[in-house]
């Protein structure tokens, strides 16, 4: 057994565009198993709209336009901006999993980590979490509810990568090639997103990459090392 | 610099044509440094309005504790309910609280660096108006220091920003910039609450000796024992001397910190290289300006037109044209490398702003910051009259308000992204809070201006002493002992 704060898995995730068809199942599958709060038409308006992945609509030529698609979640930056800004160490990298954290205890909402990504894929909660009544049933037990004034974002599915590790070590056996899968990935009708170890090369996203011209990460020119690779063919219009 | 170096050569009377007594006359209501009078009647020109509480004092105060109340309540209720009462939104997380934090500790840096710099440099127009800029600076500091805490989603747990020892070992991040701001502005709250207060000492003793009521005994306080022994003066000299340089070292740094809060980002229209010396330009312009309307109010209202005069609106004209042409500079720097660059996502922020729904607060603070200063500030005309100063320096707050406005909502607005491309609306809790703050430091003025002496007298008296009229042939000349 390696050391325990060394990273073992390089988790990557693969976003096939031209595979992509915006219908949002993803969005849906996250809100449930994250515990992302539903806001309400009002604060949507207001631009408070709360998603940890979400699906940018761009339309391309001119009308009658196509509507081309990008699924934008946490990048997962090896480099990540939004962490050096933030004063209390709330937006921090673990070794262990290579990803990027956000503490949810520890924040104060300051917000500069959001000023600071790039993507803006980071969340605040401007009021408290609401659950309208049958909802508070379906609550994930793994996962906290957080609390207003604080920033939240995607995980990566902690909570899965953690059971899945510890089901594994608990059988004694190394972690299988795409025994980890997040919510979204699971959830995605058309497999438009893959999820593994990239250091695996058995996995499927170490397939999916292996010598792909297709591959590219968003924004790469700002050196973040995005741990998300997009699969973009000739037709799919979405510029960088 | 005396004024007939400003005067054109054919107006300047000659002096054959006057007599000794006409030219010492003229000199005496030109200088306040050569109209020297007893040493009672200056104690009471100052002492008198600090004692007398006018019909409007009670009204003011009423109206302006109102307003200071409201941004406490509205702050409590921002705690309660959290920042959604704000107008803030996914994109543009930072807005007018920030705005206002850059924009007061601007003006809050820029009176004790305007006081420290004077005297070093030994300018005689400072010497009555340094403690209004002095105080100046105190109350901004500690209203603009109020606006990154409303500003926190958590305010309650403000103390995790500072290095305290606790059980879990957690320290802040010192790689963030808002670290290095929090450093810089507790240090220069220290300073100039300090540097403030060395000044006053003097001033103290000379009210605990000539008051009487609570006024004495709270005076007796502030002076601290002070008797005007020779080794106190010395002393006093000394502290000065340290503390003025230490502000004119710190004043620059710490602006430049608070400008690192933006500049250290990879953002679009923030990520600039300028901005620290560009930040530190805005803060003295806006410091200049406020000088000058606290001045001016105070010359109004309590009659002290011996105290505060044409010279001395004259001198900080100048330093405010100087000042706006630094801005302008450096302004126009911060302009012309993005545009010439033409990166997509910075020519979109310049044209956010000059076309696109920040055009009319970039054009406003264009023509309050560049324009109308430039037209105006290069004729002695203006620069001596008191409305028309007023009037710029209202102005000028105005536009470099909306300059710390545009730079941080309307450029925030403005990401890598189109999907991400924002726009921020004011809702009534930052109004609420940025008019309870201008309230505030009002309000300050206006109790403070009953409790301690106002004009820095004992520099007055001092300078009065120094400077003496001297004849040389058939004129009179100004000359200082040194």
């Amino acid at each position: 057994m390696a050391d325990a704060t060394q990273a073992e898995h390089k988790w990557t995730m693969v976003v096939d565009l031209d595979k992509c068809t915006g219908c949002q199942a993803c969005v849906v599958a996250c809100h449930a198993e994250n515990n992302v709060p539903i806001r309400n038409k009002s604060e949507v308006q207001a631009n408070r709209a709360q998603h940890w992945i979400r699906i940018e609509r761009y339309w391309v030529g001119d009308p009658p336009a196509r509507a081309r698609f990008l699924p934008m979640l946490c990048q997962h930056c090896n480099r990540a901006p939004c962490e050096p800004v933030c004063p209390v160490y709330a937006s921090v990298h673990s070794q262990r999993e290579h990803l990027n954290l956000q503490v949810y205890n520890r924040c104060v909402g300051t917000r500069y980590c959001n000023n600071n990504c790039p993507y803006v894929v980071r969340y605040f909660n401007f009021y408290d979490p609401y659950f309208p009544a049958p909802l508070t049933e379906q609550l994930n037990p793994d996962v906290t509810v957080r609390t207003a004034g604080i920033m939240e974002k995607c995980t990566f599915c902690i909570q899965r990568i953690n059971r899945a590790e510890q089901q594994a070590r608990s059988e004694g056996r190394d972690l299988g090639p795409d025994e980890v899968i997040p919510a979204c990935v699971q959830t995605c009708p058309p497999s438009a997103l893959l999820f593994g170890d990239l250091w695996n090369p058995e996995s499927r996203v170490a397939k999916a990459l292996a010598d792909n011209p297709r591959a590219l990460r968003v924004l790469e020119h700002l050196g973040t090392e995005p741990a998300i690779y997009y699969l973009k063919g000739g037709k799919s219009y979405v510029r960088f | 610099m005396s004024d007939s170096d400003i005067r054109a050569p054919q107006q300047r009377p000659s002096l054959g044509e006057m007599g000794l007594d006409q030219q010492a006359q003229l000199e005496r209501e030109r200088h306040l440094l050569v109209d020297a009078r007893p040493g009672r009647e200056l104690n009471a020109m100052v002492l008198e309005p600090m004692m007398r509480i006018g019909r409007a004092f009670w009204p003011a105060v009423g109206v302006l504790g109102f307003l200071v109340l409201t941004w406490w309540v509205t702050w409590g209720f921002q705690m309660w309910w959290n920042v959604g009462i704000t107008g803030l939104n996914r994109v543009v997380m930072w807005s007018l609280y920030i705005a206002n934090y850059v924009y007061l500790i601007g003006i809050a840096e820029a009176g004790t660096f305007i006081a420290a710099a004077l005297r070093l440099l030994d300018i005689d127009w400072r010497r009555p108006i340094s403690r209004i800029a002095e105080l100046l600076t105190v109350f901004c500091i500690f209203a603009s220091a109020l606006f990154p805490l409303a500003h926190l989603g958590r305010t309650w747990k403000f103390y995790w920003l500072l290095p305290y020892p606790n059980e879990r070992q957690l320290w802040p991040n010192f790689h963030s910039a808002l670290i290095w701001d929090l450093t810089a502005t507790l240090s220069y709250l220290a300073t100039s609450t300090l540097f403030f207060y060395i000044d006053l000492i003097p001033d103290a003793a000379l009210a605990r000796d000539h008051v009487h009521g609570w006024r004495r005994t709270l005076n007796s306080w502030l002076a601290l024992g002070w008797r005007g022994t020779e080794r106190q003066w010395r002393l006093l000299k000394v502290a000065q001397l340290i503390f003025s340089i230490g502000i004119l070292l710190i004043m620059p740094s710490v602006h430049t910190v608070v400008s690192y809060d933006f500049a250290m980002t990879i953002q679009p229209g923030w990520h600039s290289t300028v901005f620290g010396p560009y930040f530190v330009a805005g803060a003295i312009y806006s410091g200049v300006a406020a000088i000058i309307i606290a001045a001016i109010l105070f010359q109004r209202l309590n009659h002290w037109s011996y105290f505060i005069r044409d010279e001395h609106l004259n001198g900080l004209g100048i330093f405010l044209l100087l000042t706006s042409l630094v801005w302008d500079y450096f302004f126009f720097q911060d302009f012309i490398v993005p545009w010439y660059g033409q990166v997509p996502t910075e020519k979109q922020v310049l044209l956010t702003m000059m076309a696109g729904h920040g055009q009319l607060a970039f054009w406003l603070m264009i023509t309050a910051n560049a324009i109308i200063p430039f037209f105006t500030l290069w004729w002695r005309r203006v620069r001596t009259s008191w409305p028309a100063m007023l009037a710029i320096s209202i102005l000028i707050q105005l536009g470099l308000l909306l300059e710390r406005y545009i730079i941080v909502t309307i450029d925030l607005g403005v990401r890598e992204l189109p999907f991400n491309w924002g726009l921020y609306q004011p809702r009534a809790a930052e109004l609420i809070m940025s008019t309870g703050a201008v309230a505030f430091i009002v309000l300050g003025f206006v109790v403070f201006s009953k409790l301690i002496p106002f004009v820095v007298l004992y520099e007055v008296k001092e300078g009065q002493f120094l400077v003496q009229l001297k004849r040389i042939g058939k004129g009179l000349i100004r000359s200082k002992m040194e």
